[in-house]
């Protein structure tokens, strides 16, 4: 069982630990997974999370930046004062744990659902949009000499990519089409600036407590390019859960969600985070469809990749809603 | 003639059973994976209901648009060839109608709880 490994790797880099209690799987495909454990110490148990590629499965596909680079921007987040996870241990061959690393477990809420209609985030909610903004300049300001290798991508370089996959499809949709199109024709070019880019802030990634944001997560898809791409990504309308008319994450508005980034110090470019909001849309759209193919090729025959599949129409709506609206 | 009950009744019934019956039962993740099954044969029911009607109509609409014949696959291929170089666009009269129409068909099916969905069916 993992509990034997997990303790005996605990042990060895946190003092007087005697062990690990209560390990349970919270998500994971065949090539990462994600547990929650407690460390066992006579002083109080301390909430841990591992994070990690099981034994046999290093490489990480295609886009993702891998776990060792997860884990230092992470690490360089807590360390800029963000909200972040401190990483605890980096795992080592003779931890025969696979690689990965294990961080502190931050309590809070990662359901949209819940953040948006529970009565304990009421408070909060108001308050999120501006205070992500704030994050999210954070992040893109983190110190370029510290970061990791990663992709670097463009505008012209993500139409592209997109174009691929859905095409690799074989299954025509107009309302993509029209939105292919529209990103060429509007393409802004490279951006003046080039930074660290989260490329998954979005609710389930964000650990939300009544007291607002406590922690950024998930940085598989980190890279370096326009840092409105994590502006517009949030405020795709497939990250509302039903709140449309609350842009940011149907909670808050753009307004709030520039000046909390203004505020920090930087400038946001409207006409560009709107570009990359239909960009993240239809990234949406083309993910679900992605899902469908996952589901009839296997290994995950699950209904829940099946039932996705049938969501990517829903982004053909918000396509259309952005590119041609009805009065 | 396959005899009644209808694929639709039997799919209805077996979803009313697993919605009434067993979910009040199921705890944790199975009832996650329970309540999205029951969707999926929702989903069935509605598409069984809707599909010929709404593939008829896009099918009328693809060809009076591209002045051609063909299966639906076969049109809307057509159709994404012509938005893709360009010589099919928003200006083009009954484009954005067609698109518009096909997609909340497609919605009535896959999600009819939309809210951008539920807000545009306030418009048409």
């Amino acid at each position: 069982m993992i509990e034997q490994e997990l303790g005996r790797c605990v042990a060895a880099f946190y003092p007087g630990a005697t062990g690990v209690a209560g390990a349970a799987k919270l998500s994971g495909g065949a090539s990462q997974e994600t547990w929650s454990f407690d460390i066992v110490h006579p002083d109080g148990n301390v909430g841990a999370i591992l994070r990690r590629a099981p034994p046999g499965y290093g490489a990480s596909p295609g886009r993702a930046a891998g776990l060792d680079a997860e884990a230092t921007l992470m690490q360089l987040a807590f360390d800029a004062g963000l909200p972040s996870p401190r990483v605890m241990h980096m795992l080592q061959p003779e931890d025969h744990l696979g690689t990965g690393f294990i961080m502190q477990r931050i309590e809070g809420e990662t359901i949209a659902r819940k953040i948006l209609r529970d009565e304990q985030f009421a408070k909060a909610r108001p308050m999120l949009a501006r205070q992500l903004g704030k994050v999210i300049a954070g992040i893109h300001g983190l110190p370029t000499s510290k970061l990791p290798k990663l992709r670097q991508m463009t505008s012209t370089k993500e139409i592209a990519d997109l174009e691929r996959e859905y095409r690799s499809f074989d299954w025509p949709r107009p309302v993509f089409e029209l939105a292919l199109r529209w990103l060429r024709d509007h393409d802004p070019g490279p951006s003046s600036e080039v930074t660290l880019v989260h490329g998954d802030f979005r609710h389930g990634n964000l650990i939300i407590g009544p007291d607002g944001v406590r922690a950024v997560l998930d940085w598989e898809l980190a890279h370096f390019g326009d840092p409105m791409e994590d502006l517009g990504w949030i405020c795709v309308n497939s990250w509302r859960f039903g709140e449309i008319d609350k842009p940011v994450g149907g909670f808050g508005t753009r307004e709030d969600l520039f000046a909390g980034y203004e505020a920090a110090g930087r400038r946001a470019d409207p006409a560009r985070v709107m570009f990359w909001e239909v960009m993240g849309t239809l990234r949406w759209g083309v993910m679900c469809c992605g899902m469908m193919q996952r589901f009839r090729s296997g290994p995950d025959h699950s209904m829940e990749r099946a039932m996705i599949g049938r969501r990517s129409s829903e982004t053909e709506i918000d396509l259309l809603r952005l590119l041609a609206p009805r009065a | 003639m396959q005899d009644e009950p209808t694929p639709s009744e039997l799919i209805k019934a077996v979803a009313d059973f697993l919605r009434n019956e067993i979910a009040p039962v199921i705890k944790g993740h199975n009832a996650f994976k329970l309540r999205v099954g029951i969707n999926a044969l929702d989903l069935v029911t509605r598409q069984l209901a809707l599909e010929s009607g709404g593939d008829a109509a896009e099918a009328a609409r693809l060809k009076q648009l591209l002045g051609a014949d063909g299966s639906l696959k076969e049109l809307n291929r057509a159709l994404s060839d012509k938005i893709a170089k360009g010589e099919v666009d928003l200006r083009t009269p009954g484009l954005s109608e067609h698109l518009w129409q096909t997609t909340m068909d497609k919605l009535a099916v896959d999600q009819p709880n939309y809210a951008s969905y539920k807000r545009e069916l306030g418009k048409s």
